[in-house]
């Protein structure tokens, strides 16, 4: 099968817009991903559209009502955090698959404030409390002293990856926030969770992000592969059956599965990437992403963050962009996201947050419940 | 209104005159362990493979968080805390009777199941609920 390149690529700027419709978000990030290659969506032969929170509002032919009614399929797509990744990556099979050679993938949310999780059921008394805590920040907070439980990984070690992306974010005006937050500031900051104090969890934002996808035929036609991104690799995985995960929500295994699929299909290893976007919907998570990822050996995470490997100008820098924590986290919209901050480092066009010579990168989102996307990106020859 | 407390879970059984326990579910085929009603197996696929057995009152703390921060009318800090039961099976509760300090709790300490009021909560029929907790053992 021929490969399929990503020709356009783009989001908006992340924050709080209670004024706009889903819809309307959806649509500023797919005209701009469109600007990016200088087409209409007249040329798209099919949209794909995450979005979870209005996952039954058909928001995918709302967001063509705002921009054009053409007609073509609409695929709207619902998979947790991992929302952008799977309508990406559906956009990105229909044209591996040779149905279509053009088309796009949106994805976008408006979030609320606040705690996320932990709502329980409707029937009898509310859990949370009772049962432990259902929130993302205590069950990425279980997670994270799993780790410490297992490799002695300190609170400390956790916060400086809140220090970092918070660091790197002041290099990203697309970055719902661009404040530096040194280590003092991080530990010291509200305990939500132990160890997830305020600043080690993501930000809720709204946002969207979008990406046209052609196949190596048409972005030749188009003229479009000066600055077209190969798709080396894209994975989905689901959870495997894990003996805690009725209580303790997993999300290593389907990482582990999703990167070693990844590693294969794009015929690199974890020493050949030049950057990673990787989960960090809490600064726990991401500490735990290095050793699924490959990026380190095992229980070697704690060291990665303390040597300064994963910050711009290490060996493999992780979340330039300032990652869900200080960029932002609007659930549908991230996974799309993470592929516009790669593809810009791969075509030189990051700024001042550059990662020098970036030749391949990876993405990686993971939803609860669970999903786990992974692409691997290259920029074309 | 029931007459008495109801189980916060379904998996809290009551029995008449008896002491309150955990039931677990196990794969008559591969052993694996899960909590509520269930036919099949997601380890290893098994059709109508369940067998019902009481879950243990004795484990180990496997994993753990301390909840600063919760929705209105939730007392905090506590912790909300992962343990594994003897025997197998895996669940999770508050931890009590420990200093919600990371200082004062071990990974692996034992811990025992103990039965409770649901700490007075109570449903929109204003039924009260037996709720579990952990307690160092
Ligand atoms: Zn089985």
């Amino acid at each position: 099968m021929a490969d399929a390149y990503v020709v356009g690529v783009d989001m908006i700027k992340f924050g709080r817009f209670p004024e706009k419709s889903v819809p309307q978000l959806g649509a500023e990030a797919a005209l701009l991903a469109l600007d990016d290659c200088g087409l209409t969506v007249k040329d798209m032969q099919a949209l794909y559209c995450g979005n979870l929170n209005q996952a039954s509002g058909m928001v995918g032919q709302r967001l063509l009502q705002e921009i054009g009614q053409t007609g073509i399929p609409v695929v709207n797509v619902s998979n947790a955090c991992a929302t952008g990744a799977t309508a990406f990556r559906e956009a990105w099979m229909s044209v591996k698959a040779d149905v279509y050679d053009i088309v796009l993938a949106v994805g976008v949310e408006q979030m609320g404030k606040g705690l996320l999780g932990g709502g329980g059921g409707s029937k009898g008394i509310s859990k949370e409390g009772l049962l432990g805590s259902g929130t993302m920040p205590s069950v990425f907070a279980e997670a994270g002293l799993e780790h410490t439980r297992n490799h002695g990984t300190t609170f400390e070690q956790f916060a400086k990856v809140s220090v970092k992306n918070h660091h790197h974010s002041t290099m990203n005006a697309k970055a719902m926030y661009q404040i530096e937050t040194p280590l003092e500031v991080v530990m010291n900051a509200e305990m939500i969770s132990y160890p997830n104090t305020k600043l080690m969890c993501s930000v809720n934002v709204d946002g969207s992000a979008a990406a046209v996808i052609a196949s190596e035929q048409k972005a030749r036609e188009l003229g479009l592969m000066d600055r077209a991104i190969k798709v080396r690799a894209s994975v989905l995985t689901s959870d495997p059956w894990q003996e805690r995960d009725l209580v303790m929500p997993d999300v290593n295994s389907c990482t582990r599965m999703a990167s070693k699929a990844a590693y294969e299909m794009a015929g690199v290893g974890p020493e050949d990437l030049d950057l990673v976007e990787l989960h960090d919907c809490f600064a726990t998570a991401e500490i735990l992403h290095y050793e699924n990822l490959g990026l380190c050996e095992e229980g070697e995470a704690g060291r990665l963050i303390d040597d300064g490997d994963v910050e711009l100008g290490g060996r493999v820098p992780v979340n330039v962009s300032g990652g869900l924590l200080s960029k932002g986290h609007p659930l549908g919209a991230t996974g799309i996201a993470n592929i516009y901050e790669v593809s810009t480092h791969l075509r030189g066009e990051a700024g001042r947050r550059q990662v020098e010579d970036a030749k391949i990168g990876l993405t990686h989102v993971i939803g609860l419940g669970s999903a786990c996307g992974i692409h691997i990106l290259e920029k074309a020859a | 209104m029931s007459d008495g407390p109801l189980p916060v879970v379904s998996y809290l059984k009551m029995p008449e005159g008896g002491e309150p326990y955990l039931e677990g579910h196990r794969c008559d085929v591969c052993g694996a362990v899960f909590l509520g009603e269930r036919r099949h197996c997601s380890k290893c696929g098994a059709r109508d493979s369940m067998s019902t057995f009481q879950l243990s009152n004795r484990g180990t703390l496997y994993s753990y968080s301390i909840v600063h921060r919760s929705f209105p009318g939730i007392d905090v800090p506590y912790i909300s805390a992962i343990v594994d039961l003897e025997g197998g099976g895996t669940i999770k509760g508050n931890l009590i009777g420990i200093e919600a300090d990371p200082e004062k709790i071990s990974f692996g300490m034992p811990v025992e199941v103990v039965f409770d009021d649901a700490l007075g909560r109570k449903d929109a029929d204003g039924n009260s609920y037996l709720s579990y907790f952990f307690k160092p053992a």
